[in-house]
């Protein structure tokens, strides 16, 4: 009976997600082509083939799509709550009952694990639009004063990571609170937007109300530039966030930006150690590390620095990295070739500057996007690969003696996005959190996500929340 | 088909702890509708049926207060979407039990689906609007929630059949409690109808209890009862009210008095905070390292 | 195979030289984050076990079973009839594996035996007042040595909760030992914690550390007795105590969650949670056993339905 207990592939059905050959951009409730007709070509980063070829919008899109927006807002927002509440509640519904069907799309386009698109980025789209759809007739309630007002147009402009996450943690609150919206999803990851607006079309959504507008940075620059916009959500590189917010200067735009993140996941040596190891896994290696709120730097008390690596690398030796597909897969595809070699060279400037690189063993494949999880250790708050954002599966181990030393070098660092504090005192776990300049601060877990939770950054990590009451201002004339 | 079909009449049965029982008095009462001609029989609960009702809704408890604020919004918004399904039928039992004509009883319904759409949106969002943070003058984390107070008993109103109904029990099961509904007493019908939606529609067993009779006598054991933790005196009289307010003192329980409501307006909060208690947690801080105390 | 027992040598074994100096060891260890825990096993759950994987896990699965029977009702017949279904648990097919062994109370493990007698399957019998643990030591003692007398190669034994759960360590401690004494050389003692008595996580992971120090060979989560038994949470816990111990003192110890486990789906989850914890080596029914009886059935069926492609049905396997 001594054999090795080998899991048989177990691909989910790629055939439930019908993928077109083309798409347009949608824009009035009609998928059009771009006005100067072009289009780019999306793959499936875990095996570089094309799955589509998709309409590139221009500014001159961005021009009509606004305008849509703009005359679809006077009906949209004087709609009663209460409506709009139950137009929003149609397109959970519909999310939950296509839940499948829309993993496996994004699974194909982004190249994350089914197991995470089936069991993380779906529900939680479902549940922020239910979520979202309840607040539309409660606004009096929101701690805004009584009945506030929405803004206008919002244009969003979205990242590849999380494509369907993020396009519902902006438009939900977006139509909930009585705005109309354009949004640009990444070049990389434009179908599951495309297949949103489907669903909006099948929620019977009036014309106008939501527009999708695929395209790449162009795009995105003239939606936040565009005059008659008049509130701009971002999430993506800071970067690009700090563009915009010179863009935006000197308007009348509101402006939330949700940008990167060098998370600090911090663990004393009383935690519950097995937990711990799940929740560092967790959180460099959901997605990919491909997150803005990853816990990128590990940062463990010098007292268990061993036990605790050797934990994890026992850990790690048991991630199965390959077809995002296959239901046991842990770890899939970096979403594209541009970040794969970021990834990269980052790694390679981190072993150059000293810092010891271990992987385990792990086959990648041959074709597609693919790095293995990886670890350093020796790493000096000096390291690039202990101050630069990575989006990668790369962990930076860095050790403390003193809570103050963990505090410390948690905050040093430009970002304040996230953190993480492992211990089971529960008077630490309050001490270190006050202390910490992070948005998010989770204690004994990590790379939690809920609709009713605020999300959203200190410092170069970007300013605004999404989600939860407070995620209602940002598109509130208030 | 022949216009000389004899139709099938349904038989009404009270709603306990997710099954339809006949009334254990073993009597029903007759239900007409507002000209005086016969609709049904209904069930006349007795005391023990109300001791019964108690009994499923405390264990009913446990799961649905201890259920996510979400999964309530998913099971509230369900009742609304079989409601939907089942429009028709209710505008007739309206019609009927109200005297109203098809088109305003139309509006009723409506009315009803989207005040359970309301309640559904209120499950996780009532934490946020009378709990939070406590920013108290010590090194202390403090924070105050709302929490599910127990088994509410529930007088339905006795003009508003279904609408009123649904107005004065969704609030209290949205956050958490379990109920004992009386029905509207000269217009149960709607009420019973309305316990085989809930039964089909994910609301586990013994959340909502639905029992029909008159009012008065079932009231009072309800009110005198030790296992449950408040009631709503929506559809007693002022005379029924004062009695039933001095019973429920025995164990403190929650009254909401009745008023003089508007069921066709939106409603506030003050149906839901009237059966939600305060949980208030203190956890000291502490402060870090040499200068404070250090771990 | 290494010794079961820790060497006078090891550092570990000064840790049972007083009841304060084992308190203080136990109540050292890790502690558990129960959200984490949980979630964690729930995460293993999701693995989809397929085509050869599947066949693989459910004749590991079957290899596994302590085909088991505890109750008042129990007769020779009865025994006779479990331990045939233990050597050849399915009569139509053949390449069918034997299970580990028959559990039984120890009045019967005579007549359990003859019934296995020649089979390689192993004669389990629970002992010490089981399940309550409510008797004398030398009473517990003799019920155990009755049952190695009568030739178990298996003692399953139950420890005192209510010393474990008031804080007195060192009497289970010395009770497991003395055990363990009583089945000589020939019998391997597995030591049951009863789980869902002992409430907590920390309290299973600390019982789990005491049961292993005082020379369990193996750790068992429950009697099948009381409400909760054998979950993918307390069963991961307990892996993760022998992979941990194992890497401290270089002693395996077996582990064996019992009650409540029926169905195919839940044991080739339990066998991914062990390959993925404590790993390969414990894939083996030397090392790994479920305490179960109607799950025999379900394996069985699940095994007809790969070989035929028909889902079988209960008139389709014996009823023992």
């Amino acid at each position: 009976m001594a054999s090795v207990f080998e899991y048989a592939p177990a691909p989910e059905s790629r055939a439930i997600a019908d993928i077109a050959p083309s798409y347009g951009l949608f824009i009035d409730g009609e998928f059009v082509e771009a006005a100067d007709g072009k289009v780019f070509k999306t793959v499936s980063p875990s095996t570089e083939e094309v799955l589509s070829e998709v309409a590139r919008a221009g500014s001159e899109d961005v021009d009509r799509a606004v305008k849509a927006a703009r005359r679809a807002f006077e009906k949209w927002s004087a709609l009663p709550g209460a409506e709009r509440a139950k137009y929003l509640f149609r397109i959970a519904r519909i999310i939950q009952e296509r839940s499948r069907e829309l993993a496996v799309l994004e699974t194909l386009d982004n190249g994350k694990p089914i197991k995470e698109t089936r069991d993380a980025d779906l529900p939680l789209v479902a549940a922020h639009f239910f979520y979202y759809a309840g607040w539309a007739d409660k606004l009096d309630h929101a701690g805004y004063g009584a009945n506030p007002r929405p803004l206008g147009v919002a244009g969003q402009v979205i990242p590849w990571n999380f494509p369907l996450l993020m396009l519902a943690w902006k438009i939900a609150p977006a139509l909930a609170t009585g705005n109309t919206v354009v949004l640009k999803p990444a070049e990389t990851t434009p179908l599951s937007a495309l297949f949103f607006a489907d669903i909006c079309r099948q929620a019977g959504l009036p014309k106008g109300v939501v527009n999708i507008l695929p395209g790449y940075g162009d795009a995105g620059a003239a939606l936040v530039s565009h005059p008659e916009v008049n509130k701009v959500a971002f999430t993506g590189s800071t970067a690009v966030g700090k563009e915009i917010a010179r863009t935006v200067a000197g308007t009348r735009k509101k402006v939330t930006l949700e940008l990167g993140g060098k998370g600090a996941n911090i663990v004393f040596d009383d935690a519950p150690i097995d937990q711990a190891v799940e929740g560092i896994v967790n959180g460099i290696f959901f997605n990919q590390g491909q997150v803005c709120c990853a816990g990128s730097r590990l940062l463990v008390q010098e007292s268990i620095q061993e036990e605790l690596l050797d934990s994890l690398k026992r850990r790690l030796s048991t991630l199965r990295l390959g077809d995002p597909l296959d239901k046991n897969t842990d770890i899939g595809a970096i979403n594209s070739e541009e970040q794969l070699t970021r990834i990269t060279s980052l790694v390679e400037q981190g072993e150059a500057e000293g810092a010891e690189r271990w992987s385990p063993a792990c086959e990648l494949p041959e074709s597609g996007y693919w790095f293995a999880p990886t670890l350093f250790t020796n790493v000096t708050q000096a390291h690039t690969v202990a101050r630069d954002e990575i989006f990668g599966p790369v962990l930076s181990v860095l050790t403390f003696r003193t809570p103050d030393e963990a505090v410390a070098k948690a905050n040093n660092t430009p970002y304040g996005l996230s953190a993480g504090i492992w211990t089971e005192k529960g008077s630490r776990i309050l001490a270190v959190a006050n202390k910490l300049r992070a948005g998010v601060v989770w204690s004994n877990t990590f790379n939690k996500f809920d609709p009713t939770s605020p999300f959203g950054g200190y410092k170069e990590s970007g300013f605004g929340r999404e989600g939860g009451r407070h995620g209602l201002e940002a598109y509130l004339d208030v | 088909m022949s216009d000389a079909r004899l139709s099938v009449f349904k038989t009404y049965k009270l709603y306990v702890g997710g099954k339809f029982p006949r009334s254990e008095s073993g009597r029903v009462y007759e239900v007409t509708d507002s000209k005086g001609k016969w609709l049904a029989n209904a069930p006349l609960s007795s005391r023990k049926d109300a001791r019964d009702a108690v009994v499923a809704a405390r264990k009913a408890f446990g799961g649905w207060s201890g259920a996510t604020a979400y999964n309530r919004g998913q099971v509230l918004y369900r009742v609304a979407e079989m409601l939907e399904g089942r429009r028709d039928q209710f505008v007739r039992e309206v019609a009927d039990a109200e005297g109203l004509s098809k088109s305003k009883a139309a509006a009723v319904v409506d009315a009803t689906i989207d005040r359970w759409v309301w309640y559904a949106g209120w499950t996780d969002k009532i934490a946020q609007v009378v709990g939070g943070g406590n920013p108290v003058a010590g090194p202390f984390f403090n924070l105050s929630s709302p929490e599910p107070t127990g088994v509410v008993a529930v007088l339905a109103p006795q003009e508003s059949s279904f609408l009123g109904l649904v107005s004065v029990l969704a609030p209290v099961i949205a956050t958490g409690n379990t109920a004992v509904v009386v029905a509207s007493e000269n217009a149960p019908l709607p009420a019973l109808s309305l316990a085989e939606v809930l039964a089909t529609s994910d609301v586990p067993g013994g959340v909502v209890n639905v029992l029909s009779g008159r009012t008065a006598e079932i009231a009072a054991p309800l009110a005198a009862h030790q296992d449950v933790n408040a009631i709503d005196l929506a559809g007693a009289d002022e005379v029924l009210a004062k009695e039933l307010e001095i019973a429920a003192a025995d164990n403190l329980k929650r009254v909401l008095r009745p008023q003089p409501v508007d069921y066709t307006q939106t409603p506030g909060t003050d149906r839901m905070t009237a059966f939600l208690e305060t949980k208030t947690v203190w956890h000291p801080t502490g402060s870090l390292g040499a200068s404070g105390s250090s771990y | 195979m290494p010794s079961s027992a820790l060497t006078a040598a090891h550092p570990l074994k000064d840790v049972a030289a007083s009841d304060s100096a084992l308190r203080r060891f136990l109540h050292g260890l890790p502690g558990v984050d129960a959200v984490g825990l949980e979630g964690r096993a729930a995460s293993l759950g999701t693995r989809s076990i397929k085509t050869t994987a599947k066949a693989y896990a459910i004749d590991l699965a079957i290899s596994m079973v302590d085909l088991t029977t505890l109750e008042g009702a129990d007769t020779p017949g009865k025994v006779r009839a479990l331990g045939a279904k233990a050597v050849k648990p399915d009569p139509t097919d053949r390449t069918t594996p034997s299970t580990a062994a028959v559990c039984v109370y120890p009045d019967m493990v005579s007549v359990a035996k003859e019934a296995v007698a020649g089979s390689g399957v192993k004669v389990a019998s629970v002992a010490t007042a089981f399940p309550a643990g409510r008797a004398a030591l030398d009473v517990k003692l003799a019920d155990v040595r009755d049952a190695v007398a009568a030739g178990a190669d298996e003692i399953d034994m139950v420890i005192d909760r209510g010393a474990f759960l008031s804080g007195r360590y060192l009497k289970v401690y010395d009770e497991i030992t003395a055990v363990k004494e009583a089945c000589g050389t020939s019998a391997r003692l597995k030591v049951i914690f009863e789980t869902g008595e002992l409430s907590t996580y920390d309290n299973i992971r600390r019982a789990s550390w005491l049961g292993m120090l005082a020379g369990a060979d193996f750790i068992k989560t429950s009697t099948g007795k009381v409400a909760v038994n054998a979950t993918p949470a307390n069963t991961l816990l307990m892996l993760e105590a022998v992979r941990d111990f194992r890497a401290q003192t270089g002693i395996q110890v077996g582990v064996k969650p019992a009650g409540g486990i029926r169905t195919s789906k839940d044991a080739i989850k339990f066998l991914v949670l062990v390959n993925e914890t404590a790993g390969e080596d414990w894939l083996d029914s030397h090392w790994f056993r479920f305490g179960a009886s109607s799950l025999l059935n379900d394996l069985l069926m699940q095994r007809q339905k790969l070989a035929t492609g028909r889902y079988s049905g209960p008139d389709y396997v014996t009823v023992d």
